[in-house]
């Protein structure tokens, strides 16, 4: 079973390598999004550092939607869905594999591109650590959420709206505690107990995402 | 000896009695033939025996037990090749046949899938990515699975689909070498597919007798009131 898992893992690594666009597509957007931002906002450091965190992670929420259409619609369309649902792994741990794949090549960038467009909005360099930390603690929940909304909207026409309009409401909590702990880290209140909360809603995402994405997917291939 | 059996079975799709009544038994060996013309529910009995639909009435049971009652048993009996190839454009074809047999389980899984890319002639094709392969290549990476990791029943949707005769005779003689070892097949087919012995299964004969829909949406009736 542990081989199996690994195999769906390195499969999507490897899809997503040799594809390569979802990767660049995320980045790509987060970059140019947060660039756009100083010439709406007028450029001045003290504007930008105050709005720094919450640009960062609207910015992320957005561009980490952007790939989630595909998480399982590439599958579903070839068939390769079916033939998951056969396999002897469980479809909750397929779906587990799957997002931790999908984490890694569009998540883990936002983490990495985070702190450096940190600087060109002159955030605070007393949030930068904690900037990183809450992305590298909330992005997964990022994932999950929106893996449940892919394989909801899956087969679904303009699905990729119907994804927004499910998946952004759910992503509100992370962005209040990922922004809230980045400026308690600012102004030098204590940051840990929002890591805390964030922590949470990850793991509370990872114990129910799977089970609620595999019973939409059973759905979907009926 | 394990048998396979369907008895008064009915499926309904968006709201359409597709065939109703339908019965069959298979026995080790054994090996069904589905015909009929298109729209008569070949491919939706097929994902009815595949555990992906659930009978509308009817049971399947496999040696006496209902099988959509134990769906994760049934899966692990089955393998079902259908309309859609599942392969990755980008992978290579050995990439693909080795994660098919990872996935389901193969004790070792290169070997395994380099014996099933020999079995259906892909073994030169091994390293090519498979956006290279034709329609009738990638069919037969599809039917690879089959032999990659083994599995007791297999369910074949129209698998000669884009073959040319000398892959169709390769198929046949891989279902023969199946039954042979006790494994069953059910096969849905335009084309005449050789298989010995095999029972046929008209699926117009278990036909609704009007296409009318039988149920109305729920709801309809308080609605109007």
């Amino acid at each position: 079973m542990i081989r199996a898992l690994r195999a769906v893992i390195a499969r999507d690594l490897r899809l997503s390598l040799r594809h390569g666009s979802d990767t660049m597509m995320v980045l790509v957007f987060f970059v140019l999004t947060v660039i756009l931002f100083p010439f709406g906002v007028g450029s001045a450091p003290e504007t930008l550092s105050k709005i720094a965190p919450g640009i960062l992670w609207v910015t992320a929420l957005l561009a980490s939607m952007l790939a989630l259409e595909r998480l399982f619609a590439t599958d579903h369309e070839d068939g390769s869905l079916e033939w998951l649902a056969l396999s002897p792994l469980p479809l909750e741990l397929a779906v587990l594999g799957k997002c931790f794949a999908h984490w890694l090549t569009t998540g883990l960038p936002l983490v990495v591109a985070a702190p450096v467009l940190g600087l060109l909005l002159n955030l605070d360099p007393g949030g930068t650590a904690v900037m990183i930390a809450a992305m590298a603690i909330g992005t997964p929940a990022l994932t999950l959420i929106g893996a449940i909304g892919a394989a909801l909207t899956l087969g679904a026409r303009r699905g990729g709206v119907l994804l927004s309009l499910l998946v952004l409401p759910l992503y509100i909590p992370v962005l209040i505690f990922g922004v809230s702990a980045v400026d308690a880290a600012i102004f030098g209140l204590g940051a840990e107990p929002r890591l805390l909360i964030l922590g949470g809603l990850s793991l509370f995402a990872l114990a129910l995402a799977p089970f609620a994405a595999a019973a939409a997917l059973r759905q979907a291939i009926e | 000896m394990a048998e396979f059996a369907a008895d008064a079975l009915a499926c309904i799709r968006a709201e359409r009695v597709v065939f109703k009544g339908l019965a069959f038994t298979l026995g080790d060996g054994g090996a069904l033939r589905l015909t009929g013309p298109n729209g008569s529910g070949k491919s939706s009995l097929l994902r009815v025996l595949a555990g992906f639909l659930r009978p509308a009435a009817g049971r399947l049971t496999w040696d006496g037990a209902d099988v959509t009652k134990e769906r994760d048993a049934h899966a692990a009996r089955l393998a079902y090749v259908g309309h859609l190839d599942a392969a990755k454009p980008v992978l290579t074809v050995a990439e693909s046949v080795r994660f098919w047999a990872t996935l389901y389980g193969a004790q070792k899984p290169v070997s395994a899938a380099a014996a099933a890319l020999e079995a259906f002639d892909l073994a030169r094709l091994a390293d090519f990515p498979v956006r290279l392969l034709s329609s009738g290549q990638r069919r037969r990476l599809a039917l690879t699975r089959l032999l990659a990791a083994p599995a007791r029943l297999w369910l074949l949707d129209e698998p000669t689909t884009g073959l040319d005769t000398a892959s169709v005779a390769q198929l046949e003689s891989v279902i023969a070498e199946h039954r042979k070892s006790g494994g069953m097949v059910v096969l849905a087919t335009h084309i005449d597919v050789d298989l010995p012995g095999a029972d046929t299964l008209e699926l117009d004969d278990f036909a609704p007798e009007s296409a009318l829909p039988v149920a109305e949406p729920d709801g309809l009736d308080e609605v109007a009131q």
